[in-house]
């Protein structure tokens, strides 16, 4: 039953119609709806192609049945290369990205020290990892070590930027309490600061870390190690029954990397 | 004899508003245990965070110094700060401690001042530090609380806790900034007897910023009130009459004495609280 005081929709007084409110939402959709327009063309897109060629994925498709196992082994070194590339370029990261993270945060260093080093992170995440890959195959040769400065250079971009994110959102009053005790500038930020923030920056790093898995099997497509230089040369010679394999064995090794980093995570927060 | 707190002309001015502090003069001898009241926004806080130099002065304000040591004078906070400091405890309202912390890691922090660079970034403790901050503990009846986080405290925990810290930091000034406005009845008593026991036993110059005058009135000897950022009383707690609190809070007010002592508090008004606290009658001017 309604109660007496409750009031119906009908009650209340419909606002007069904004024409000013009106034009401007169809301005929006229309620009919005321009872009998507002007994108499609620019991206080529036509879905017809998918109907057309059904026969020609088809084939390509049944082509990666049954995957060929036969080389396991060595896939599955390759992968483990390619986990150690994540694993030295996710700490390497880490390493730099703790007093880069501090410095670019505006609630610990002056403007004309955290915007220089805003700008150099954001070079660092503006270049993607295969590019650095590319550059540091040139400069350090093929192989592993190339794929670990692609990622460490990167991941500090992003991780760096995350975790002075996190300095900035803390609460400053346990800080102010270190410092009332007399303690330094340092001092402060090791017993206010990072205590305060250690849960975001663990969490932000295996997130990184699972990425960098990831990322670890592609820069390998450019010469630079692990998993990614074989994909590469069985996708090149179209031996798609061997590329299913080693996709099949990547999917794996992101899930159960997936898994022990959400298990990690928990012990941490 | 050199002052706990020698304070000369300070004022203080937020952006353009009325000041927060306006040509506050006040000194403080060694041992006294003295109660900031005022209403809200009259400048208690303000005030204190000065002493410890938290925040400066404007530039036409006089000096402030701390057992002789210049905090700040004419606006500007000394360069060796962090020295004085050492000599300044500060007990917050919030408490301020660093919840993920143990309590124990919390106290020990009181020693940061004193310690080297290289020990207290990775957090490394002599035993006699570890010992000075237990018996800290326990003197504030902390000690089987020392292993946990400081998050999992009690307020009224975490503010004796942060006592704690101003004991091992051998602060011989304690400024305690509405220590127990967030508390409960029971945990802000026992945090002010530990302020008071401090004050009785190690001589250590207490001053405390109180909204309850009832507190103020029980465990304080001198009274210093704020209104609108100027000092309108100065004096013994006992010559504080309901008169006169009515002038520093506003005559509609309705005077807060807490439940410090709710049968002693309300009749102390009236009837001079003679013999209080002996040890301090000589130290008020």
């Amino acid at each position: 039953m309604r109660p007496a005081n409750a009031i119906s929709l009908a009650d209340l007084e419909q606002p007069p119609r904004d024409t000013k409110k009106t034009l401007f939402y169809v301005l929006i959709y229309g620009i919005a709806f321009a872009i998507l327009a002007w994108s499609w063309q620019g991206a080529e897109i036509r879905p017809l192609a998918l109907i057309k060629d059904a026969g020609n994925m088809a084939e390509f498709g049944a082509d990666f049945f049954p995957p060929n196992f036969h080389e396991w082994r060595y896939y599955l070194d390759e992968i483990i290369v390619t986990i150690h590339i994540a694993i030295w370029g996710t700490i390497l990261a880490v390493i730099a990205a703790v007093p880069l993270g501090l410095l670019a945060a505006a609630n610990i260093a002056p403007w004309w020290v955290h915007q220089p080093v805003r700008r150099l992170l954001d070079s660092f995440r503006a270049i993607n990892e295969m590019v650095f890959a590319m550059l540091f195959v040139v400069s350090v040769g093929l192989g592993p070590f190339a794929g670990v400065m692609a990622l460490f250079i990167h991941t500090t971009g992003t991780l760096a930027k995350l975790f002075s994110e996190a300095v900035e959102a803390i609460d400053p009053q346990p800080v102010e309490g270190i410092r009332a005790t007399g303690a330094n500038q340092l001092e402060e930020i090791a017993y206010g600061v990072i205590p305060q923030v250690m849960p975001l920056w663990i969490s932000y790093t295996l997130y990184r870390f699972e990425a960098n898995v990831r990322s670890a099997s592609v820069v390998g497509m450019v010469g630079a190690g692990g998993i990614g230089v074989v994909l590469w040369e069985v996708i090149r010679g179209f031996q798609f029954s061997k590329t299913c394999a080693v996709l099949l064995m990547l999917i794996v090794t992101v899930s159960v990397v997936d898994l022990i980093s959400a298990r990690i995570r928990k012990l941490f927060i | 004899m050199i002052p706990a707190i020698a304070i000369d002309r300070l004022s203080k001015t937020f952006g353009t508003s009325a000041p927060a502090l306006d040509k506050v003069c006040l000194s403080i001898q060694p041992g006294e245990m003295v109660a900031l009241i005022g209403a809200s926004g009259s400048g208690k806080s303000t005030l204190l965070r000065h002493i410890a130099g938290l925040i400066p002065g404007d530039s036409e304000s006089g000096s402030i110094t701390v057992c002789g040591m210049h905090v700040q004078s004419a606006g500007r906070i000394e360069r060796q700060i962090r020295k004085v400091r050492r000599n300044i405890g500060f007990v917050f309202q919030q408490f301020n401690l660093v919840g993920r912390l143990s309590v124990m890691t919390n106290v020990l922090a009181g020693k940061l001042s004193e310690i080297p660079l290289w020990r207290s970034l990775p957090r490394v403790f002599t035993r006699n530090e570890r010992s000075e901050a237990l018996k800290a503990l326990a003197r504030v009846g902390m000690a089987e609380r020392a292993h946990q986080r400081a998050s999992t405290l009690s307020g009224g925990q975490q503010q004796r806790a942060a006592i704690a810290r101003a004991l091992v930091q051998g602060a011989k000034v304690i400024c305690a900034d509405e220590p127990i406005a967030s508390l409960d009845p029971e945990s802000a008593r026992r945090v002010m007897e530990a302020l008071s026991l401090i004050n009785r036993e190690d001589g250590t110059t207490v001053v405390v910023s109180l909204h309850q005058v009832g507190f103020a009135l029980r465990y304080c000897g001198r009274v210093v009130a704020l209104h609108l950022g100027r000092v309108v009383y100065d004096g013994p707690a006992e010559d504080l009459t309901t008169e006169r609190l009515r002038g520093i809070y506003g005559s509609d007010s309705d005077l807060d004495f807490g439940d410090a002592e709710p049968n002693v508090a309300a009749p102390a008004i009236k009837r001079p609280m003679a013999g209080f606290q002996p040890a301090m009658a000589g130290a008020m001017g």
